[in-house]
């Protein structure tokens, strides 16, 4: 492995790293609050929403798809396209493949 | 009978689909026009996943016979607090990806890897970490493939009501031809479809389910008047504790990161844009289809209540529930699900054979030493008689690999999680740092779970994935050190 970690792309795909973890706090902690929050007292004071406990329906019901646009909101203005190969290809027996061209058109977003 | 035929039907006409994409990856790899050419296309399918089909089979090759029989069945049981658990599962997609994310697919392109053990090697320079991650994928893999195959087996002894052998030829026999023939690319492409037809399969049955419990509000009192356990988060008599819970956090979320056929998906994406949008597909998808299936099994209890085991709680409704088609329909959700699990694993025992071990220490690494048609068959046979073994042994399980599939899922966390992880991003790593990590791990794993000390609920994965990490900071110190002296 050659040592020219100044490459932008490291810099740009630790950050992005780190927002998916932030993504993971973010979930656990909805996850965490609705489910224990809501749900830790007596059953017969439950309030339902659509049949289900409001702890239930707000914890899992709602969690992921929230969960889902809080990473499209992420990926579509933080996460940046880039090439994945080595700009100079320097490996001979590495047949460059027709499909794996295609992914130097990286328009940033 | 007419009706066990109905069944069976939708899972023919389903393996016969599997069969033909096999076919066309085939003709698509016949193009490779030299050894390492092959072997890429072969075992990563020459890195061309788009976005969908990535969180297919980052989905498909997660989720097993325990997401829609096993997990239900305990949902049955102990109710909505199971689902929650479940739940947890949902990051796993965006988590793998996100975090591996972009340096991995760079690095594993750099260094021209097919396996997670290439890229250690080329990380590690190491004989001794491949030769441990060889080892302990080939032996984990083995016994959690065969797991697969009876649970997939009795499902369709339980549903169909055919002899447990027809099953696990029908479907056994299936999974290790298309594999075997097809490789990678045509192992991502079934998992598409058998994604698509899981996600079918859970809204099914839930619906059924709904639908005969006389509407989700009916369900869910029937539930309370059972027992009030069941709507809670902790589950009936507190069976599910909250530190128990939590440590799902460990083995299902940052665990996750540990399963090679999970992470190896993350180096034959396309291009980035496969991998944003597989993020964001994934999640969406993993979710609905956690969420269907153990809510089926939770509001299950309403509609039958008095099953003796929870395993017995798909199947059956299914059965009650389902005409003969739909039932057949939804029988290859969880045998495409295993399916899906089995034919990756395939892959990379054989990949791990053929190119971790032998071309890199008979021939020195150079594939291009062996002829393109020998090794052409030499992948098809690997493939071919690992399976085979797998499949003998599932029709007389052997208690050794049911014992040892015990420890497969925690057992690769423990080898994996660190070495890949902190290799990534933790330059100071080294082998001695890995290797420590990988025995302690593995030992104080399989310690605690034989051992079974009290700790307050939490699962053997939390102490073992802590030992790993601190086996591994400090092993690397240590090597550090010794090569400055």
């Amino acid at each position: 492995m050659d040592k020219q970690q100044h490459d932008w792309r490291f810099a740009q795909a630790d950050k992005e790293a780190l927002l998916a973890l932030g993504a993971y706090a973010l979930y656990f902690i909805w996850w965490y609050v609705c489910a224990y929050g809501m749900g830790s007292g007596d059953p017969e004071q439950y309030t339902y929403i659509l049949g289900l406990p409001a702890w239930f329906f707000y914890s899992c019901i709602v969690g992921y798809p929230l969960i889902t646009l809080l990473l499209w909101a992420i990926v579509r203005f933080k996460f940046k396209h880039m090439p994945l190969d080595e700009e100079l290809p320097e490996t001979e027996n590495h047949p460059a493949s027709d499909k794996t061209t295609s992914s130097n058109n990286g328009e940033n977003l | 009978m007419s009706d066990t035929l109905l069944t069976v039907i939708p899972v023919v006409l389903y393996l016969a689909l599997s069969f033909a994409v096999a076919l066309w990856a085939r003709k698509k790899a016949e193009s490779a026009d030299s050894s390492q050419g092959f072997l890429e296309d072969y075992f990563i399918g020459g890195r061309s996943m788009g976005g969908f089909v990535l969180a297919m089979t980052i989905i498909a090759s997660y989720t097993s016979a325990s997401s829609f029989v096993g997990g239900p069945g305990v949902a049955y049981r102990l109710g909505l607090s199971w689902v929650l658990l479940a739940m947890i599962q949902v990051p796993t997609t965006f988590l793998t990806l996100g975090v591996l994310g972009k340096r991995f697919a760079i690095m594993a392109r750099r260094t021209n890897s097919v396996t997670i053990t290439d890229y250690l090697r080329a990380r590690y320079k190491s004989d001794a970490v491949v030769i441990l991650c060889s080892i302990a994928l080939v032996i984990f893999f083995m016994a959690a493939m065969l797991a697969q195959f009876i649970g997939g087996a009795r499902l369709f002894q339980t549903v169909t009501g055919y002899p447990y052998i027809v099953g696990l030829v029908l479907f056994g026999i299936s999974v290790v031809l298309y594999t075997a023939v097809g490789g990678f690319r045509a192992v991502v492409l079934t998992d598409a479809i058998q994604g698509i037809v899981m996600v079918i399969a859970v809204v099914v049955v839930l619906l059924a389910v709904i639908n005969a419990g006389g509407g989700m509000e009916r369900c869910i009192s029937t539930l309370k008047d059972i027992d009030p356990g069941l709507i809670t988060p902790t589950g009936p008599k507190n069976a599910v504790p909250q530190p128990f819970t939590l440590s799902f956090w460990v083995l299902v979320g940052i665990g996750i990161l540990g399963l090679p056929q999970t992470t190896q998906r993350c180096m034959g994406y396309k291009d980035s844009r496969a991998m944003h949008d597989a993020m964001i597909i994934g999640t969406l998808l993993i979710g609905f289809m956690i969420l269907c299936a153990h809510l089926a099994g939770t509001l299950g209890r309403a509609v039958i209540p008095d099953l003796p085991a929870g395993d017995l709680a798909m199947p059956t409704l299914i059965v009650e529930l389902l005409s003969p088609v739909w039932a057949g329909v939804f029988i290859a959700g969880p045998l495409a699900a295993i399916m899906s699990t089995v034919d990756s694993m395939l892959l990379l025992v054989s990949a791990a054979i053929i190119k971790d071990l032998y071309i890199h220490y008979r021939l020195n690494g150079d594939a291009s030493r062996m002829s393109i048609v020998s090794l052409k068959k030499m992948s098809l046979i690997t493939t071919v008689v690992i399976g085979l073994m797998v499949f003998v042994a599932a029709i007389e399980p052997p208690d050794l690999l049911v014992w040892i599939n015990l420890f497969a899922f925690g057992g690769l966390e423990a080898v994996f999680l660190c070495p890949i992880i902190l290799g990534l991003y933790w330059k100071k790593g080294n082998s001695t740092g890995a290797i420590s990590s990988i025995i302690l791990g593995v030992a104080t794993f399989i310690t605690l779970t034989i051992a079974k000390p009290a700790m307050g609920g939490v699962h053997a994965i939390v102490p073992t994935t802590l030992t790993a990490l601190t086996a591994f900071v400090l092993g690397s110190y240590a090597g550090h050190a010794k090569e400055l002296n």
